[in-house]
């Protein structure tokens, strides 16, 4: 075994274990905790992957920025008055049935499908450059786009959010 | 059975050599956690963190494409229009799920089923 498959593994299972922490915690705040654990896990895996632009990119904007969002969204949505925040679950029976059927339906696909393929020799070893580049020729028009979807993103969530309203309104 | 027995070991001896389908088995599984906990929360900020487990599973796919598929970046590409996408839409949620706190004084989405209150 070597020191690629090791590593892949250990990702591996930081990312599944704190995936089901996330699940089936009855305390949001170590689902919230353990999300954390999960997205670097994800971001071992895209540097093992090759993608050291998008690891990077991965903990600055899911660590940095939803996590962070969510633990607000957790602290701003219960009355915290013992460090015990509790949630409960519903049609937990049928849900494990479906998703039962669908990993399995998808790891055996996976499996079957794909099971010889190596990586190419070749490959490309810095990701920053490039990727910078293909986003001002190729994906010039999705990359605009973009932009302004979190520009009306950020409007529409800071007019949604605001608490107080003017006089006229209701 | 002979095929039964062939099976098993050929997985045994695919497991310890990491290849394309044990990055896609890991998104598999991420994605299927994330499904069961949209299913099952109760409470709206917990079905959004399914929703990012989800988002996450299929980013790994892109990119395990990518670096697999051959030589260029375009799961890459497509992997960070995922990643500003799943940040405005958090922002987005959290905005609608304050407000529904400020109205319902719950985020249970089994609670909140009424348009108006």
């Amino acid at each position: 075994m070597q020191l690629f498959d090791a590593l892949f593994y250990v990702f591996a299972l930081i990312t599944v274990v704190s995936a089901f922490i996330v699940v089936f915690s009855k305390n949001m705040v170590y689902a919230a905790f353990s999300l954390l654990f999960t997205f670097f896990g994800v971001a071992g895996l895209y540097v093992l992957l090759n993608a050291d632009f998008l690891a990077v990119t991965q903990i600055l904007i899911y660590v940095g920025g939803i996590l962070v969002l969510l633990l607000f969204g957790v602290m701003l949505t219960n009355r915290v008055i013992n460090v015990e925040v509790k949630t409960g679950t519903i049609h937990a029976i049928p849900a494990l049935v479906i998703v039962a059927i669908v990993a399995g339906t998808f790891a055996g696909l996976f499996y079957s499908t794909w099971k010889g393929v190596t990586a190419p020799a070749t490959h490309i070893t810095t990701t920053t450059k490039p990727l910078g580049e293909m986003l001002m020729t190729g994906y010039l028009l999705p990359f605009e786009i973009a932009s302004v979807v979190l520009l009306v993103a950020l409007m529409g969530a800071a007019l949604t959010a605001r608490r107080t309203r003017k006089s006229g309104e209701k | 059975m002979q095929p039964t027995t062939d099976f098993f070991g050929e997985f045994l001896a695919w497991l310890p050599n990491v290849q394309l389908a044990h990055f896609l088995i890991v998104s598999a599984i991420l994605f299927s956690l994330g499904i069961y906990g949209v299913l099952t929360r109760k409470n709206a900020i917990l079905v959004l963190m399914g929703i990012e487990l989800v988002l996450n599973a299929a980013n790994i796919n892109l990119i395990a494409f990518s670096r697999y598929g051959g030589v260029n970046l375009d799961g890459q590409a497509a992997a960070i229009f995922v990643i500003i996408l799943a940040a405005a839409e958090a922002a987005v949620a959290l905005a609608i799920i304050l407000n529904i706190y400020h109205r319902f004084q719950t985020v249970n989405v089994d609670e909140v089923s009424t348009m108006k209150e």
